[in-house]
Protein backbone atom coordinates (compact mmCIF):
# COMPACT_ATOMS: atom_id res chain seq x y z
CA UNK A 1 0.00 0.00 0.00
CA UNK A 2 1.36 3.39 -0.96
CA UNK A 3 1.95 5.60 1.66
CA UNK A 4 1.22 9.49 1.86
CA UNK A 5 1.30 11.65 4.64
CA UNK A 6 -0.64 13.80 6.40
CA UNK A 7 -1.50 17.26 6.10
CA UNK A 8 -1.77 19.79 8.36
CA UNK A 9 -4.35 21.91 6.96
CA UNK A 10 -6.43 21.84 3.75
CA UNK A 11 -8.64 19.18 2.05
CA UNK A 12 -9.11 15.43 1.63
CA UNK A 13 -11.19 14.51 -0.77
CA UNK A 14 -12.25 11.20 -0.40
CA UNK A 15 -14.35 8.77 -2.19
CA UNK A 16 -13.92 9.60 -5.80
CA UNK A 17 -14.80 7.69 -8.25
CA UNK A 18 -11.60 5.54 -9.43
CA UNK A 19 -9.78 7.61 -12.60
CA UNK A 20 -11.77 11.15 -11.96
CA UNK A 21 -9.34 12.51 -9.72
CA UNK A 22 -7.76 14.61 -12.40
CA UNK A 23 -10.99 16.08 -13.95
CA UNK A 24 -11.21 17.18 -10.30
CA UNK A 25 -7.98 18.31 -10.22
CA UNK A 26 -8.27 20.17 -13.48
CA UNK A 27 -11.98 21.95 -12.38
CA UNK A 28 -10.78 23.10 -9.30
CA UNK A 29 -7.58 24.67 -11.24
CA UNK A 30 -4.78 23.03 -8.88
CA UNK A 31 -2.67 23.59 -11.66
CA UNK A 32 -2.62 27.20 -11.49
CA UNK A 33 -2.03 27.06 -7.53
CA UNK A 34 1.14 26.84 -6.05
CA UNK A 35 -0.42 24.08 -3.36
CA UNK A 36 1.21 20.83 -2.93
CA UNK A 37 -1.16 18.11 -4.08
CA UNK A 38 -1.22 14.68 -3.71
CA UNK A 39 -3.37 12.03 -5.95
CA UNK A 40 -3.98 8.64 -5.36
CA UNK A 41 -5.20 7.12 -7.77
CA UNK A 42 -7.14 3.61 -7.73
CA UNK A 43 -6.86 3.18 -4.03
CA UNK A 44 -8.51 0.22 -2.04
CA UNK A 45 -11.85 0.95 -0.85
CA UNK A 46 -14.55 -1.40 1.04
CA UNK A 47 -17.20 0.67 -0.53
CA UNK A 48 -16.32 1.44 -4.21
CA UNK A 49 -13.87 -1.76 -4.46
CA UNK A 50 -11.07 1.19 -6.07
CA UNK A 51 -11.51 4.82 -5.70
CA UNK A 52 -9.69 7.84 -5.99
CA UNK A 53 -7.99 10.83 -3.56
CA UNK A 54 -7.19 13.80 -3.38
CA UNK A 55 -5.05 15.78 -0.63
CA UNK A 56 -4.60 19.63 -1.11
CA UNK A 57 -2.49 20.83 1.40
CA UNK A 58 -4.00 24.67 1.35
CA UNK A 59 -5.10 27.54 3.73
CA UNK A 60 -8.94 26.55 4.44
CA UNK A 61 -11.49 28.40 2.07
CA UNK A 62 -8.60 29.87 -0.26
CA UNK A 63 -10.30 27.24 -3.06
CA UNK A 64 -13.60 27.30 -4.28
CA UNK A 65 -15.12 23.60 -3.77
CA UNK A 66 -18.64 24.10 -4.40
CA UNK A 67 -18.26 23.26 -8.09
CA UNK A 68 -17.63 19.85 -6.64
CA UNK A 69 -21.31 19.27 -5.99
CA UNK A 70 -22.13 19.57 -9.68
CA UNK A 71 -19.85 17.59 -11.08
CA UNK A 72 -18.90 15.00 -8.00
CA UNK A 73 -22.17 15.00 -5.62
CA UNK A 74 -21.08 11.75 -3.80
CA UNK A 75 -17.64 12.41 -2.84
CA UNK A 76 -16.91 12.87 1.08
CA UNK A 77 -14.85 16.59 1.27
CA UNK A 78 -12.71 16.45 5.06
CA UNK A 79 -12.09 19.40 6.08
CA UNK A 80 -7.98 18.99 8.33
CA UNK A 81 -6.80 21.48 10.67
CA UNK A 82 -4.03 20.68 12.99
CA UNK A 83 -3.37 17.55 11.17
CA UNK A 84 -6.95 16.66 12.37
CA UNK A 85 -10.78 16.12 10.63
CA UNK A 86 -12.45 19.24 11.50
CA UNK A 87 -15.41 19.13 9.44
CA UNK A 88 -17.31 16.85 7.01
CA UNK A 89 -17.48 19.96 4.36
CA UNK A 90 -21.08 20.40 3.04
CA UNK A 91 -20.64 21.71 -0.62
CA UNK A 92 -23.93 24.23 -1.39
CA UNK A 93 -24.71 24.13 -5.18
CA UNK A 94 -23.23 27.70 -6.52
CA UNK A 95 -26.02 29.74 -8.29
CA UNK A 96 -24.43 30.56 -11.26
CA UNK A 97 -20.75 28.13 -12.66
CA UNK A 98 -18.91 29.15 -15.65
CA UNK A 99 -17.14 26.69 -18.04
CA UNK A 100 -17.52 23.98 -15.47
CA UNK A 101 -19.59 22.26 -17.50
CA UNK A 102 -20.93 22.69 -21.44
CA UNK A 103 -24.17 23.10 -23.02
CA UNK A 104 -24.91 20.16 -25.26
CA UNK A 105 -27.67 21.55 -27.31
CA UNK A 106 -26.83 21.78 -30.89
CA UNK A 107 -29.39 24.51 -31.31
CA UNK A 108 -27.61 26.49 -28.54
CA UNK A 109 -26.04 30.00 -29.83
CA UNK A 110 -22.85 28.48 -27.35
CA UNK A 111 -21.98 26.09 -29.90
CA UNK A 112 -21.23 28.45 -32.83
CA UNK A 113 -20.54 32.02 -31.19
CA UNK A 114 -16.41 32.44 -30.18
CA UNK A 115 -15.42 31.83 -27.43
CA UNK A 116 -18.77 32.30 -25.32
CA UNK A 117 -18.34 31.10 -22.36
CA UNK A 118 -20.50 28.27 -21.22
CA UNK A 119 -22.71 29.92 -18.35
CA UNK A 120 -25.05 27.41 -16.37
CA UNK A 121 -27.84 28.52 -13.59
CA UNK A 122 -29.11 27.08 -10.80
CA UNK A 123 -33.22 26.81 -11.81
CA UNK A 124 -34.14 24.07 -9.16
CA UNK A 125 -32.06 24.16 -6.03
CA UNK A 126 -34.15 21.45 -4.42
CA UNK A 127 -33.84 18.83 -7.83
CA UNK A 128 -30.08 20.24 -8.21
CA UNK A 129 -31.05 21.14 -11.46
CA UNK A 130 -28.87 23.90 -13.50
CA UNK A 131 -30.09 25.64 -17.57
CA UNK A 132 -27.85 26.72 -20.06
CA UNK A 133 -28.02 30.71 -19.34
CA UNK A 134 -28.54 31.16 -23.09
CA UNK A 135 -30.87 28.52 -24.47
CA UNK A 136 -32.36 27.09 -20.80
CA UNK A 137 -31.51 23.74 -21.59
CA UNK A 138 -31.34 21.24 -18.64
CA UNK A 139 -28.16 19.77 -17.82
CA UNK A 140 -27.51 16.43 -16.79
CA UNK A 141 -24.82 13.62 -16.64
CA UNK A 142 -26.35 11.95 -19.43
CA UNK A 143 -25.42 14.90 -21.69
CA UNK A 144 -21.44 15.46 -20.58
CA UNK B 1 -31.31 50.31 -20.23
CA UNK B 2 -33.88 47.45 -20.76
CA UNK B 3 -34.51 44.54 -23.33
CA UNK B 4 -36.90 41.80 -23.91
CA UNK B 5 -35.90 38.30 -23.89
CA UNK B 6 -38.54 36.64 -22.46
CA UNK B 7 -42.53 37.66 -21.71
CA UNK B 8 -41.50 36.98 -17.96
CA UNK B 9 -38.92 39.85 -18.18
CA UNK B 10 -41.73 42.23 -17.67
CA UNK B 11 -44.14 41.94 -14.08
CA UNK B 12 -47.53 41.82 -14.67
CA UNK B 13 -48.11 45.19 -13.99
CA UNK B 14 -45.40 46.15 -16.26
CA UNK B 15 -47.36 44.20 -18.99
CA UNK B 16 -50.50 45.85 -17.78
CA UNK B 17 -49.06 49.18 -18.34
CA UNK B 18 -47.45 48.17 -21.80
CA UNK B 19 -50.81 47.48 -22.82
CA UNK B 20 -52.73 49.96 -21.65
CA UNK B 21 -50.40 52.09 -23.86
CA UNK B 22 -51.09 49.56 -26.96
CA UNK B 23 -54.47 50.22 -26.59
CA UNK B 24 -53.96 54.13 -26.43
CA UNK B 25 -52.20 53.90 -29.72
CA UNK B 26 -55.29 51.82 -31.19
CA UNK B 27 -57.66 54.39 -30.10
CA UNK B 28 -55.29 57.20 -30.82
CA UNK B 29 -52.56 56.67 -33.67
CA UNK B 30 -52.04 59.88 -34.78
CA UNK B 31 -50.79 61.00 -31.04
CA UNK B 32 -48.26 58.53 -31.66
CA UNK B 33 -47.18 59.54 -35.50
CA UNK B 34 -44.26 60.81 -34.58
CA UNK B 35 -43.26 59.92 -31.94
CA UNK B 36 -40.06 58.03 -32.90
CA UNK B 37 -39.28 60.55 -35.54
CA UNK B 38 -35.32 60.26 -35.66
CA UNK B 39 -34.93 56.91 -34.56
CA UNK B 40 -33.90 54.35 -36.29
CA UNK B 41 -35.04 50.11 -35.48
CA UNK B 42 -32.68 47.57 -36.94
CA UNK B 43 -34.69 44.14 -37.83
CA UNK B 44 -31.49 41.80 -37.90
CA UNK B 45 -32.94 38.47 -39.00
CA UNK B 46 -30.61 35.67 -39.60
CA UNK B 47 -33.08 33.31 -40.82
CA UNK B 48 -36.47 34.57 -42.77
CA UNK B 49 -39.82 35.24 -41.18
CA UNK B 50 -41.98 37.84 -43.09
CA UNK B 51 -44.88 38.45 -40.64
CA UNK B 52 -42.81 39.21 -37.35
CA UNK B 53 -40.46 41.23 -39.30
CA UNK B 54 -42.83 43.18 -41.40
CA UNK B 55 -44.56 43.82 -37.69
CA UNK B 56 -42.04 45.58 -36.52
CA UNK B 57 -41.39 47.34 -39.48
CA UNK B 58 -45.23 48.74 -39.23
CA UNK B 59 -44.90 49.30 -35.85
CA UNK B 60 -41.67 51.43 -36.20
CA UNK B 61 -43.34 53.32 -39.71
CA UNK B 62 -46.24 53.99 -37.59
CA UNK B 63 -44.01 55.44 -34.91
CA UNK B 64 -42.36 58.13 -37.16
CA UNK B 65 -38.61 56.14 -37.12
CA UNK B 66 -36.86 54.03 -39.82
CA UNK B 67 -35.73 50.89 -40.14
CA UNK B 68 -32.78 49.26 -40.82
CA UNK B 69 -31.57 45.29 -41.63
CA UNK B 70 -31.19 42.14 -43.22
CA UNK B 71 -33.85 39.52 -43.69
CA UNK B 72 -31.45 36.11 -43.95
CA UNK B 73 -28.18 35.30 -42.50
CA UNK B 74 -27.11 34.64 -45.80
CA UNK B 75 -27.27 38.87 -46.71
CA UNK B 76 -25.64 39.48 -43.52
CA UNK B 77 -22.13 39.30 -42.29
CA UNK B 78 -22.89 36.28 -40.46
CA UNK B 79 -22.12 34.50 -43.70
CA UNK B 80 -18.67 35.60 -43.38
CA UNK B 81 -18.14 34.28 -40.24
CA UNK B 82 -19.15 37.52 -37.97
CA UNK B 83 -20.33 36.85 -34.41
CA UNK B 84 -23.38 37.87 -32.91
CA UNK B 85 -21.40 39.84 -30.31
CA UNK B 86 -19.43 41.18 -33.12
CA UNK B 87 -22.32 42.20 -34.93
CA UNK B 88 -24.45 43.79 -32.26
CA UNK B 89 -21.68 46.25 -31.22
CA UNK B 90 -21.74 47.65 -34.86
CA UNK B 91 -25.71 47.53 -35.28
CA UNK B 92 -25.44 49.73 -32.11
CA UNK B 93 -23.36 52.41 -34.12
CA UNK B 94 -25.96 52.07 -36.40
CA UNK B 95 -29.57 52.26 -34.81
CA UNK B 96 -31.56 52.99 -31.84
CA UNK B 97 -32.94 49.71 -31.06
CA UNK B 98 -32.87 46.24 -32.36
CA UNK B 99 -35.36 43.66 -33.46
CA UNK B 100 -33.34 39.81 -33.68
CA UNK B 101 -34.55 36.76 -34.48
CA UNK B 102 -31.65 34.22 -34.71
CA UNK B 103 -32.09 29.68 -36.00
CA UNK B 104 -29.85 29.88 -32.56
CA UNK B 105 -31.50 29.22 -28.56
CA UNK B 106 -30.16 32.34 -26.66
CA UNK B 107 -28.25 34.40 -29.38
CA UNK B 108 -30.28 37.88 -29.08
CA UNK B 109 -29.32 37.18 -25.27
CA UNK B 110 -25.61 37.51 -26.18
CA UNK B 111 -26.44 40.50 -28.01
CA UNK B 112 -28.40 42.05 -25.27
CA UNK B 113 -25.08 41.36 -23.08
CA UNK B 114 -22.78 43.22 -25.64
CA UNK B 115 -25.28 46.02 -26.80
CA UNK B 116 -25.06 49.44 -26.34
CA UNK B 117 -29.03 50.22 -27.68
CA UNK B 118 -32.31 48.03 -26.51
CA UNK B 119 -32.39 44.30 -27.88
CA UNK B 120 -35.56 42.43 -28.64
CA UNK B 121 -35.84 39.05 -29.19
CA UNK B 122 -37.96 38.04 -31.89
CA UNK B 123 -37.77 34.48 -32.13
CA UNK B 124 -34.65 32.60 -31.14
CA UNK B 125 -34.98 28.75 -32.35
CA UNK B 126 -37.30 26.59 -30.71
CA UNK B 127 -36.94 28.67 -27.28
CA UNK B 128 -38.52 31.65 -26.94
CA UNK B 129 -40.79 34.40 -29.28
CA UNK B 130 -41.84 37.11 -26.57
CA UNK B 131 -43.38 39.66 -28.57
CA UNK B 132 -45.83 36.81 -29.80
CA UNK B 133 -46.74 35.88 -26.54
CA UNK B 134 -47.04 39.97 -25.56
CA UNK B 135 -49.68 39.82 -28.69
CA UNK B 136 -51.39 36.82 -27.57
CA UNK B 137 -51.52 38.45 -23.97
CA UNK B 138 -52.75 41.97 -25.19
CA UNK B 139 -55.24 39.87 -27.74
CA UNK B 140 -57.02 38.48 -24.94
CA UNK B 141 -56.93 41.27 -22.39
CA UNK B 142 -58.21 43.72 -25.07
CA UNK B 143 -61.22 41.60 -26.03
CA UNK B 144 -62.27 39.78 -22.95
CA UNK B 145 -61.55 43.03 -20.47
CA UNK B 146 -58.96 40.72 -18.25
CA UNK B 147 -56.41 38.12 -18.10
CA UNK B 148 -57.57 35.96 -15.44
CA UNK B 149 -60.56 33.83 -14.77
CA UNK B 150 -60.29 31.72 -17.59
CA UNK B 151 -60.56 28.50 -18.90
CA UNK B 152 -57.77 28.10 -21.69
CA UNK B 153 -57.83 25.24 -24.34
CA UNK B 154 -54.32 24.45 -25.89
CA UNK B 155 -55.15 22.30 -28.93
CA UNK B 156 -52.50 21.02 -31.66
CA UNK B 157 -48.79 20.68 -30.78
CA UNK B 158 -48.29 21.02 -27.90
CA UNK B 159 -44.91 19.62 -27.46
CA UNK B 160 -42.45 21.37 -29.77
CA UNK B 161 -45.10 24.61 -29.84
CA UNK B 162 -42.65 27.65 -28.16
CA UNK B 163 -45.89 29.72 -28.64
CA UNK B 164 -47.84 27.47 -26.49
CA UNK B 165 -45.36 26.72 -23.88
CA UNK B 166 -44.50 30.26 -23.60
CA UNK B 167 -48.18 31.35 -23.29
CA UNK B 168 -48.62 29.04 -20.31
CA UNK B 169 -46.00 30.31 -18.46
CA UNK B 170 -47.05 33.68 -19.52
CA UNK B 171 -50.82 33.13 -18.09
CA UNK B 172 -50.01 31.21 -14.48
CA UNK B 173 -48.92 34.27 -13.01
CA UNK B 174 -52.62 35.41 -13.40
CA UNK B 175 -55.40 34.54 -11.32
CA UNK B 176 -57.83 31.33 -11.76
CA UNK B 177 -56.73 29.72 -14.72
CA UNK B 178 -57.57 26.37 -15.78
CA UNK B 179 -55.49 24.80 -18.73
CA UNK B 180 -57.13 21.59 -20.83
CA UNK B 181 -54.04 20.43 -22.79
CA UNK B 182 -55.65 18.67 -26.25
CA UNK B 183 -53.51 16.90 -28.35
CA UNK B 184 -52.22 13.26 -29.02
CA UNK B 185 -50.11 11.50 -26.84
CA UNK B 186 -47.18 12.15 -29.04
CA UNK B 187 -47.61 16.00 -28.75
CA UNK B 188 -48.53 16.43 -25.10
CA UNK B 189 -47.18 19.13 -23.22
CA UNK B 190 -43.75 18.72 -21.97
CA UNK B 191 -43.17 16.46 -18.21
CA UNK B 192 -41.37 20.28 -17.07
CA UNK B 193 -44.51 22.07 -17.88
CA UNK B 194 -46.78 19.99 -16.19
CA UNK B 195 -44.56 19.59 -13.34
CA UNK B 196 -44.63 23.41 -12.51
CA UNK B 197 -48.39 23.09 -12.85
CA UNK B 198 -48.44 20.79 -10.13
CA UNK B 199 -45.89 22.72 -8.32
CA UNK B 200 -48.21 25.77 -8.35
CA UNK B 201 -51.44 23.99 -7.95
CA UNK B 202 -52.62 25.20 -11.09
CA UNK B 203 -55.01 22.88 -12.40
CA UNK B 204 -55.04 21.52 -15.64
CA UNK B 205 -56.50 18.49 -17.96
CA UNK B 206 -55.03 16.72 -20.71
CA UNK B 207 -57.09 14.93 -23.03
CA UNK B 208 -56.83 13.66 -26.89
CA UNK B 209 -60.43 15.06 -28.41
CA UNK B 210 -61.08 19.38 -29.02
CA UNK B 211 -65.38 18.06 -29.11
CA UNK B 212 -64.78 16.41 -25.81
CA UNK B 213 -63.94 20.28 -23.99
CA UNK B 214 -65.30 22.72 -26.34
CA UNK B 215 -68.15 23.84 -24.21
CA UNK B 216 -66.08 24.56 -21.51
CA UNK B 217 -63.77 26.72 -23.30
CA UNK B 218 -63.50 30.12 -22.43
CA UNK B 219 -60.31 30.75 -24.88
CA UNK B 220 -59.01 28.31 -27.73
CA UNK B 221 -55.57 28.33 -28.62
CA UNK B 222 -54.99 26.40 -32.02
CA UNK B 223 -51.35 25.31 -33.61
CA UNK B 224 -50.88 22.76 -36.58
CA UNK B 225 -50.34 19.04 -35.82
CA UNK B 226 -47.87 18.76 -38.31
CA UNK B 227 -47.49 15.00 -40.18
CA UNK B 228 -43.83 14.59 -39.28
CA UNK B 229 -44.64 14.66 -35.93
CA UNK B 230 -46.08 11.20 -36.12
CA UNK B 231 -44.26 7.74 -36.01
CA UNK B 232 -46.12 6.69 -38.37
CA UNK B 233 -48.87 7.46 -41.35
CA UNK B 234 -51.67 5.53 -39.86
CA UNK B 235 -51.69 7.70 -36.71
CA UNK B 236 -51.64 10.83 -38.38
CA UNK B 237 -54.72 9.84 -40.39
CA UNK B 238 -56.79 8.60 -37.88
CA UNK B 239 -56.12 11.35 -35.46
CA UNK B 240 -55.42 14.67 -37.50
CA UNK B 241 -59.32 15.41 -38.11
CA UNK B 242 -59.72 15.32 -33.57
CA UNK B 243 -57.24 18.52 -34.27
CA UNK B 244 -59.20 20.19 -37.13
CA UNK B 245 -61.52 23.14 -36.30
CA UNK B 246 -64.66 23.31 -38.16
CA UNK B 247 -67.91 25.04 -37.97
CA UNK B 248 -69.27 22.29 -36.80
CA UNK B 249 -67.16 22.01 -33.40
CA UNK B 250 -67.56 25.71 -33.16
CA UNK B 251 -71.34 25.11 -32.73
CA UNK B 252 -70.02 23.53 -29.29
CA UNK B 253 -68.40 26.35 -28.03
CA UNK B 254 -69.71 29.14 -26.08
CA UNK B 255 -71.26 32.44 -27.47
CA UNK B 256 -68.06 34.02 -26.27
CA UNK B 257 -65.50 31.73 -26.83
CA UNK B 258 -62.41 33.52 -28.30
CA UNK B 259 -60.51 31.70 -31.15
CA UNK B 260 -56.36 32.29 -31.11
CA UNK B 261 -53.78 30.74 -33.47
CA UNK B 262 -50.57 32.22 -34.24
CA UNK B 263 -50.28 31.73 -37.35
CA UNK B 264 -49.59 31.07 -40.33
CA UNK B 265 -52.41 28.81 -40.35
CA UNK B 266 -52.55 25.85 -42.80
CA UNK B 267 -55.57 23.82 -42.53
CA UNK B 268 -56.09 23.20 -38.95
CA UNK B 269 -59.00 25.77 -38.37
CA UNK B 270 -61.41 25.53 -41.54
CA UNK B 271 -61.66 28.53 -43.38
CA UNK B 272 -65.21 28.32 -42.82
CA UNK B 273 -64.49 29.70 -39.59
CA UNK B 274 -62.75 32.64 -40.49
CA UNK B 275 -66.56 35.02 -40.29
CA UNK B 276 -67.19 33.65 -36.91
CA UNK B 277 -67.09 36.48 -34.59
CA UNK B 278 -65.35 34.07 -31.80
CA UNK B 279 -62.46 33.81 -34.49
CA UNK B 280 -60.32 36.71 -33.09
CA UNK B 281 -56.92 35.23 -34.94
CA UNK B 282 -56.46 37.95 -37.59
CA UNK B 283 -57.29 40.74 -35.06
CA UNK B 284 -54.18 39.25 -33.20
CA UNK B 285 -52.10 40.22 -35.95
CA UNK B 286 -53.16 43.66 -35.65
CA UNK B 287 -52.45 43.70 -31.80
CA UNK B 288 -49.44 42.31 -32.71
CA UNK B 289 -48.28 45.89 -34.00
CA UNK B 290 -49.95 47.53 -31.42
CA UNK B 291 -47.97 45.77 -29.06
CA UNK B 292 -45.11 46.19 -30.93
CA UNK B 293 -45.14 50.05 -31.09
CA UNK B 294 -45.86 49.95 -27.25
CA UNK B 295 -43.04 47.77 -26.48
CA UNK B 296 -40.77 49.78 -28.99
CA UNK B 297 -41.57 53.30 -26.69
CA UNK B 298 -41.57 51.44 -23.49
CA UNK B 299 -37.81 49.89 -24.44
CA UNK B 300 -36.95 53.52 -26.02
CA UNK B 301 -38.13 55.05 -23.22
CA UNK B 302 -40.41 57.70 -25.27
CA UNK B 303 -43.53 58.90 -23.39
CA UNK B 304 -46.40 58.83 -25.41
Amino acid sequence: MLNVGKIEEGYVLDHIQAGKSFALYEHLQLARLDYPVAIIKNAKSNKMGKKDILKIECDLDSIDLDVLAIIAPNITVNTIKDGEIVEKKELTLPKQIRNVIRCHNPRCITSIEQELPHVFVLADEEKKIYRCKYCEEKYSESSR
Amino acid sequence: MRHLMSPLDFTTEELDRLFDLANDIEKHPAKYAHACDGKILATCFYEPSTRTRLSFESAMTRLGGRVIGFSDAASSSASKGESVSDTIRIISCYADICAMRHFKEGAPMVAAEKSGIPVINAGDGGHQHPTQTLTDLLTIRTMKGRLSGFTVGLCGDLKFGRTVHSLINALVRYEDIHFIFISPEELRVPDYITDMLRTRGIPFEEVIRLEEVMPRLDLLYMTRVQKERFFNEEDYVRLKDFYILDRNKMKLAKEDMLVLHPLPRVNEISVEVDNDPRAAYFKQAQYGVYVRMALILTLLEIKG
